[in-house]
């Protein structure tokens, strides 16, 4: 196991934001129909390369969503999921809710990226409702994109801000979906789970040793295959 | 039977207390604010609201829900950085609120619009928003049954239409109001431009006449969300 967690880092510190980001754009796969959910994961299509050929879904009803829009672009006609103003891609198709939701629901999606609360081992989301009983539920197409998608990546940060590990041996958050995630980028590992249980990919900044003693539930070093 | 009607006042006219009204658009996108503000000078009230959100800053559904004219909102995201109206009558626990994953909205309102008696989806399959449910294994997939969401109105914004009621609409601001249309007994489109019969191509008539009983022309630029005075 030993010899495994050398080979596993792969930086030596710890991922900022848009590391991270920029690693899950290099992982996406050329060709693909992508997600993005709001927050951190909107990071990802900075890093998008033109040759990856990449077309972005945006759940209120477009494909071929291009960068944010700026200055005389701004068309309030025009916006993300997030309600920010963006811009079309030669190519872009616009649709009814339904039929975007169909997209999603339907599993013509390869990726989405979503933000979480927790995790699971097994694969559990939760990421749309922290369960207090004075904060106002919100869903959205959380549920949609969690269960519709034929991958789900997270992109999170490995610890609450209270040093809790949020990947976790069952999620004690409300649950967005169950055994819908598949991998989960951290600053401190890229995670891959599944009916297995999770293994790890690749640590920055620690070995897999001391990522162990952070994160409560079994963790294995995953073969080395390409991302 | 089509309507062309001259003011938002005269178009909202026929909506009674108790009614539940589709409200098109998607934050400010597709809202059609001029007939929302026409609803809330009508004074029409105790009314169950379906709206992807519950209203934005101090205008649109925003108002009306401050106005304490809606006792339930039926959406997928109520809770955003300006939704103080909203907000506040929940907190005060004086409005009812259903909240449903994005998905099943839509398709709860298609299947309404298509004579879906209801449906079984995997989304929400395991969460609390399924909670009292129906649920089925089907094809080794956890799934859930949801019901069609029916309307006496629906309150949309397209961009043109033409003679016969045929819509089509702009950009992103589609989002609702085609399933709307279709979902609800009376639907009232505000749009920004009537054009005369044969002035739209058929083949890119996004919402056929048939689902559109009322239509009024309301001067608005297009690509502008903000309220026109």
């Amino acid at each position: 196991m030993s010899i495994q967690t050398a080979s596993l880092q792969t930086s030596e510190t710890p991922l900022g934001r848009d590391d991270l980001a920029r690693l899950v754009a290099r992982d996406i796969k050329p060709g693909s129909f992508v997600n993005l959910g709001i927050g951190q994961p909107t990071l990802v299509s900075n890093y998008l390369q033109p040759e990856q050929n990449i077309t972005l879904h945006t759940e209120n009803g477009m494909l071929g969503m291009g960068p944010v829009a700026e200055g005389d672009q701004i068309d309030g006609d025009l916006i993300n999921a997030g309600k920010i103003p963006v811009t079309e891609q030669p190519g872009a198709s616009y649709f009814h809710h339904a039929d975007s939701f169909a997209i999603m629901r339907g599993g013509h999606l390869d990726i989405c990226v979503l933000g979480a609360f927790q995790v699971s081992a097994t694969g559990d989301l939760a990421n749309w409702h922290t369960g207090a009983p004075d904060a106002i539920p919100a869903v959205g197409g959380a549920m949609d994109l969690a269960t519709g998608a034929k991958d789900v990546f997270v992109m999170m940060t490995l610890l609450t801000r209270d040093g809790a590990s949020k990947i976790v041996e069952a999620c004690t958050y409300p649950l967005t979906g169950v055994g819908c995630v598949t991998r989960v980028y951290t600053d401190k590992a890229v995670f891959l789970t599944g009916p297995d249980g999770v293994t790890v990919r690749e640590t920055f900044g620690c070995t897999l040793e001391e990522l162990q003693a952070l994160v409560p539930v079994p963790l294995t070093a995953a073969p080395a295959v390409a991302g | 039977m089509l309507h062309f009607i001259d003011t938002v006042g005269e178009a909202v006219a026929g909506i009674k207390d108790g009614s539940t009204v589709m409200i098109g658009g998607f934050g400010n996108a597709g809202q059609p604010f001029e007939l929302i503000d026409a609803l809330l000078e009508g004074g029409a009230t105790d009314l169950t609201v379906v709206n992807n959100n519950a209203g934005q800053g101090d205008q649109g559904l925003a108002l009306l829900i401050k106005e304490g004219r809606v006792r339930k909102m039926i959406c997928s995201f109520p809770r955003q950085s300006d939704s103080w109206h909203f907000d506040a009558k929940y907190k005060a626990g004086e409005i009812e609120l259903e909240l449903v994953p994005q998905g099943n909205l839509a398709e709860r309102i298609r299947a309404a619009g298509a004579g879906i008696g209801g449906f079984f989806t995997p989304t929400g399959y395991g969460t609390m928003l399924a909670e009292g449910k129906e649920t089925r294994i089907i094809d080794g997939r956890g799934q859930v049954f949801e019901t069609p969401i029916h309307a006496d109105v629906a309150l949309i914004k397209a961009l043109k239409a033409d003679g016969v009621g045929n819509l089509v609409y702009r950009k992103t601001a589609r989002n609702f109001g085609p399933i709307m249309a279709a979902a609800a007994k009376h639907t009232i489109v505000q749009v920004s431009e009537i054009v005369p019969t044969g002035g739209l191509d058929p083949e890119n008539v996004v919402t056929p006449g048939i689902y559109v009983n009322s239509i009024v022309r309301v001067n608005t630029a297009a690509g502008k969300t903000e309220q026109v005075a």
